[in-house]
């Protein structure tokens, strides 16, 4: 069940990330080009995700999970660490230069193209190298 | 791209499938944590969902490959060289900063974590300098 959970539910994130563009690079870039020519197309796809979720979160995080015991997330949400704000800045730096997160990276693979692998076999070694080095 | 429909409904179909994975299995869905489980605690009899997750996010792609090319119909700008390296940095910094737009986005702003607020504004923030700055080259 849990499986099945997680593969419908990588299904429709696909999807989503397909129809909104997000797996465009050019696209986001442009949605980064805030003092250019900007784009706001995208930020409907953040917008419209986290209003869903919004909405939804609070109600679903009323009863214990449908297949599992209990809840397993962030234990803190206030602890601004320097690690949090290096590593969102190196992450922001990589989705810049080529307008690829780790989400659309993935999905990319299905193009074939060779960027898609070389960008995704870079970012498996990038957490290697955290996981080396940190772990 | 003019219209705002698609990537309204896009996002909605993001928060639907991670409300899903908090509603059935308690977790965020982050993608950047997702992939690295997957790879490399394989053998560590990781939580299964998570491997799953990443095949349907394929499956999905293969499907509207399919049916959809048009989605498809670009390429990836930059040479292999700033691909390899923005994969570098992506695949590190999201595991140093604990999460992606996924996590901290999609996730951690409804959340109302502070942390992945911080985390957002400053991926968002160094990702629109770095464009711009890309720009100026």
């Amino acid at each position: 069940m849990k499986n099945v959970v997680g593969f419908v539910g990588g299904i429709i994130f696909s999807i989503g990330l397909i129809i909104s563009g997000m797996i465009n690079p050019n696209f986001v870039i442009g949605f980064l080009d805030l003092f250019r020519d900007w784009d706001y197309a995208l930020a409907f796809v953040m917008g419209g995700a986290v209003i869903v979720n919004i909405i939804a979160f609070p109600l679903i995080m009323k009863r214990e999970p449908v297949c599992h015991d209990s809840h397993a997330l962030p234990s803190s949400n206030t602890n601004i660490t320097a690690s949090l704000i290096i590593g969102s800045a190196l992450f922001g730096l990589g989705w810049g230069l080529v307008g690829i997160c780790p989400g659309p990276g993935i999905v990319n693979l299905v193009t074939l193209k060779s960027e898609a692998f070389l960008f995704v076999g870079a970012m498996i070694v990038g957490m290697a190298v955290y996981k080396k080095v940190f772990e | 791209m003019e219209n705002f429909e698609l990537p309204l409904l896009g996002g909605i179909l993001i928060g639907v499938s991670s409300s899903i994975i908090l509603l059935f299995l308690g977790r965020i869905t982050g993608i950047s944590g997702i992939l690295a489980s997957s790879v490399f605690d394989f053998s560590k009899g990781i939580e299964s969902w998570k491997i799953f997750f990443i095949a349907g996010l394929i499956a999905g792609g293969v499907v509207l490959k399919i049916t959809s090319p048009e989605f498809f119909d670009y390429e990836i700008p930059g040479s292999s060289l700033l691909v390899v390296v923005a994969g570098l940095l992506v695949g590190f910094g999201t595991r140093l900063g604990s999460g992606c737009t996924s996590g901290h986005g999609v996730c951690g702003l409804p959340r109302l974590s502070l942390r992945s607020l911080v985390a957002t504004l400053t991926f968002m923030g160094v990702g629109i300098l770095t464009v711009y700055v890309k720009g100026l080259l």
